[in-house]
């Protein structure tokens, strides 16, 4: 048995996996010391097609390429790799994808890597109601909703991470990991202190974004026994306590406390401090163990499918009356799907999205004005696909061809591409903002550990 | 008319997890932190009927040591839904970074 080291050095190249970092800045961040280095491979950010078609928002050439470089540096360094929500959404898919892509490498490099994956899909029949607690501002969950979903996964702490590092893994891809748990694993597991930890692995999980020149590559987190050091790995970048403190707010609701499956971390009280120019430390950060384990539950369903239609104008007499007209398009969009092919309100639903003029604010825009030109996205929403192409194709000579009222000829405004529909898809929609009680931290995830040394 | 962006250094919005928006006010110094922290300036309910959302649910995190003023709400239009137009809600600050301030007597 191994005493403790007396610190532990997180590296974070870059905020998320297929993102891009300066090669160089790694090689700097195995020069000061790191002893592991973790990345986030996943968000909810960019909505819920991402989970619900188990689908990765990151490019594959995108995603070799980071990989690669952090692959060597791994290999070069001798310690552990582990990385976060693999395939966007972490689901068993994502993590399969980033595993075939990590094999691939090995080989190609001949490295001697011993890989970990750890799944966290969930199956709904599985899952205890009883069990299930809502988040504000969800509602109770029931087993309807819970089996409408085409993908759940469980959102992992550190514990499994810990697992299979302690197993004797050097590349750990996790499936849906807290942003937190990718860095904080191996710290905790080296017996740093968990409030120190878990704060410094919020404050790297976006890489950069913590230092006052967020594209110039990631950062180094110094854990000890008393808090922890934060630099960036580019040496012509800095870390100052606003921009290090002020990472706290960051896509979070509450920048003093953050709940994790284990507890609640607790930043209210911690102190920011100027070490150098573009070192931080800080101290004062703490952990609430909580009275019961629990783990979040992400899931999506498919709403229904949707076609798209976009045309524009530029005819300034229209744009003087953009409002009237797109009233006129809604009524007899609503009068001719009815009259041709016998749809009624609930059968099938649409959005007119004026751009350049309200598209991203709608009601709340505060601007006023008639704008130059406009572009008007049609968007149909129906229980399938045929259903939403025929009802924009039945729109179609109306985005081509619908004047004003008072204009006693036919305009023909600007179709955005040929043909004009273009057939999105399913949609989906987040429907779980629950939390599962559980037993043990581990109990929800499988960790498979290859014998490819 | 001086409006809350002329005070600030930034103004941003964005998602917080699927179903909540935050935003932020990065006060330009501490004067400027003062006007736009005052409560009777800025509150959940001017939140409110600016997003045509519910002021209860409205938190407000005013951090002097930062000067930034923290709103965060649940989201009002479900992510990815049909009528939904800013996915990552990063364009949803511009209504408070429009907001009139008033006048300093």
């Amino acid at each position: 048995m191994s005493t403790n080291p007396d610190s532990v050095r997180i590296l974070v190249p870059v905020g998320m996996l297929g993102a891009g970092f300066p090669p160089e800045t790694v090689e700097r961040g195995l020069a000061l010391g790191a002893d592991v280095i973790a990345v986030d491979g996943g968000s909810t950010d960019s909505g819920p097609y991402y989970l619900g078609a188990g689908t990765a928002k990151t490019a594959r050439a995108a995603v070799a390429r980071d990989l690669r470089l952090l692959l060597r540096a791994a290999a070069t360094a001798g310690i552990p790799l582990v990385i976060g929500s693999c395939g966007t959404s972490g689901t068993d898919a994502g993590v399969d994808w980033v595993a075939g892509i990590t094999r691939e490498i090995l080989a190609e490099e001949g490295l001697q890597l011993r890989l970990a994956t750890i799944y966290s899909s969930q199956r709904a029949a599985e899952l205890d109601l009883d069990r299930i607690r809502p988040l504000p501002p969800a509602g109770e969950l029931d087993r309807a909703t819970l089996e409408s979903c085409t993908n759940i996964v469980g959102m992992m702490g550190h514990e499994p991470i810990a697992a299979a590092l302690t197993a004797g893994a050097d590349v750990v891809l996790a499936g849906r990991a807290t942003d937190t748990a990718v860095a904080a694993a191996y710290p905790l597991l080296k017996g740093m202190p968990a409030g120190p930890v878990w704060h410094a692995a919020k404050i790297v999980e976006c890489g950069g974004q913590c230092t006052t020149n967020p594209r110039a590559g990631g950062v180094l987190a110094t854990v000890d026994a008393t808090g922890f050091t934060i630099e960036p790995l580019d040496p012509g970048n800095a870390c100052t306590p606003t921009s290090v403190a002020a990472h706290m707010l960051y896509e979070t609701v509450n920048p003093f406390t953050m709940r994790e499956p284990a507890g609640t971390i607790e930043v209210g009280d911690a102190v920011y401090q100027a070490l150098d120019e573009r070192r931080v430390r800080v101290e004062g950060s703490r952990f609430e163990p909580a009275a019961q384990h629990t783990i979040k539950l992400e899931g999506a369903r498919i709403t229904g499918y949707e076609t798209m239609s976009f045309t524009a104008i530029r005819d300034p007499h229209i744009l003087g009356q953009i409002d009237t007209w797109t009233a006129l398009l809604r009524k007899m969009i609503t009068e001719w799907v009815s009259g041709t092919i016998g749809l009624g309100e609930g059968d099938y639903a649409f959005d007119i999205r004026r751009y350049g003029y309200d598209a991203i604010l709608g009601s709340l825009d505060p601007a006023t004005g008639p704008p130059r030109e406009v572009g008007v996205m049609l968007l149909v929403h129906a229980a399938d696909q045929e259903t939403a192409t025929a009802v924009a194709k039945v729109a179609n000579p109306l985005l081509l061809h619908l004047p004003t009222p008072d204009m006693d000829y036919l305009p023909s405004l600007a179709f955005a591409t040929s043909p004009a529909e273009t057939e999105r898809g399913p949609v989906y929609e987040f429907v779980l903002n629950h939390v599962v009680e559980v037993s043990s931290p581990t109990s929800l995830f499988r960790v498979c550990l290859e014998d490819n040394r | 008319m001086t409006v809350v962006a002329d005070l600030a250094l930034e103004v941003r919005s964005k998602n917080a997890g699927p179903f909540w928006v935050t935003m932020e006010v990065f006060a330009r110094d501490a004067d400027a932190y003062a006007v736009l922290a005052d409560p009777s300036f800025l509150d959940a309910s001017v939140i409110a009927h600016r997003y045509g959302v519910t002021a209860e649910d409205v938190q407000f995190y005013r951090i002097p040591a930062l000067n930034v003023v923290k709103i965060s709400f649940p989201r009002p239009v479900v992510q990815g839904s049909l009528h939904d137009r800013d996915i990552h809600a990063g364009q949803h600050h511009v209504p408070l970074a429009l907001l009139a301030v008033p006048p300093v007597t």
